[in-house]
């Protein structure tokens, strides 16, 4: 296989992405799933922000809903790939699964409609295989650590929050979302269940979205 | 039993939105509205884990060395640091917090 600029792109966007599978399968563990299970998020839901979003949130109902919410921009993301790749009905199911930020980010970012198919599935295919392979490991890792406060693995989860929400707060009304929806969230805290004020705040943010737009 | 639930309620549905992408009308997503709501929510919602995962403990509010761990990944953000580095000095500083006494 000869290297394309975007075939390139994709490989070195796998290699990258795919080693911070490690901190969500250390968090994983940590957070009390299985190896198995924390293996099965990156199997099956293989999002990176909703697998997170799980486990931050608590996981039960709370867990599921916030990672729903957050798979959202994937349903945006396939419904403008469909146009730009143009892949076959029977393709569909396995487009799907590799539909995610950065694998949508290659292909639009290519200008030649062949190029925009070879990046999409170099970064997803790549980034499946080492995501899967670096969470393995990071599970198994994190597995035979012992208590996640001793290694600040709480601390991590924080970081890798952070670390996702960084390069989304381009201009100040994305700021400005931000602290809204983080105060909102720690006010409620003491008043509503476990989980409830994560949705509130997301609801916060949509209204907030409209609203810009009058 | 009811971990795996949530767990494959979670992972099958997420799923289910890639691939509803591509069964429905391009319009119907790029409408302004719901791409504002979108982009806002996706905001919105990492915000408030950074809030919970720094600030909270099993629905209470408790002041520890996650907020070091906050500050070192802020910091090493703002230098550009690449995303895994990030989360390792998040967990290192938040492990140095405690080692100088903090909760």
């Amino acid at each position: 296989m000869t290297l394309t600029p975007a075939t390139r792109m994709g490989l070195s966007i796998a290699v990258a992405v795919g080693l911070y599978g490690v901190s969500f399968g250390a968090l994983g563990v940590a957070a009390g799933l299985s190896v198995w299970q924390t293996q099965v998020f990156s199997l099956v839901m293989f999002t990176g922000g909703s697998q997170f979003a799980f486990i931050g949130a608590g996981g039960g109902p709370a867990g599921a809903v916030s990672a729903l919410l957050l798979g959202v921009r994937n349903l945006v993301y396939a419904a403008e790939l469909k146009g730009q790749l143009r892949p076959p009905p029977a393709l569909w199911p396995l487009t799907a699964q590799m539909t995610i930020d950065e694998s949508f980010a290659t292909a639009v970012a290519q200008d030649d409609p062949a190029e925009k198919r070879r990046g999409f599935w170099t970064a997803g295919t790549g980034i499946f295989v080492t995501w899967n392979l670096f969470t393995l490991v990071g599970a198994l890792v994190g597995a035979s650590l012992g208590s996640p406060r001793t290694y600040g693995l709480d601390g991590a989860a924080v970081a890798a929050f952070l670390g996702l929400l960084w390069p989304r707060l381009a201009g100040g009304d994305a700021i400005a979302t931000g602290i809204v929806c983080a105060v909102v969230t720690i006010a409620l805290v003491p008043l509503l269940p476990n989980g409830v004020p994560l949705l509130v705040a997301a609801a916060v943010a949509a209204g907030i979205g409209i609203g810009r737009g009058r | 039993m009811t971990a795996w639930t949530w767990i494959l309620v979670a992972a099958i549905g997420c799923y289910l939105l890639k691939l509803g992408g591509y069964l429905i009308p391009l319009a119907w997503v790029e409408h302004p509205v719901v791409a504002r709501a979108t982009t806002a929510m996706t905001v919105g919602l990492l915000a408030s884990l950074v809030a919970l995962n720094t600030l909270t403990d099993g629905g209470r509010i408790v002041l520890d060395a996650r907020l070091v761990g906050l500050a070192a990944a802020g910091v090493a953000l703002w230098l550009r640091a690449p995303y895994l580095l990030v989360v390792v000095l998040g967990a290192l500083a938040t492990a140095l917090g405690r080692v100088a006494g903090l909760p």
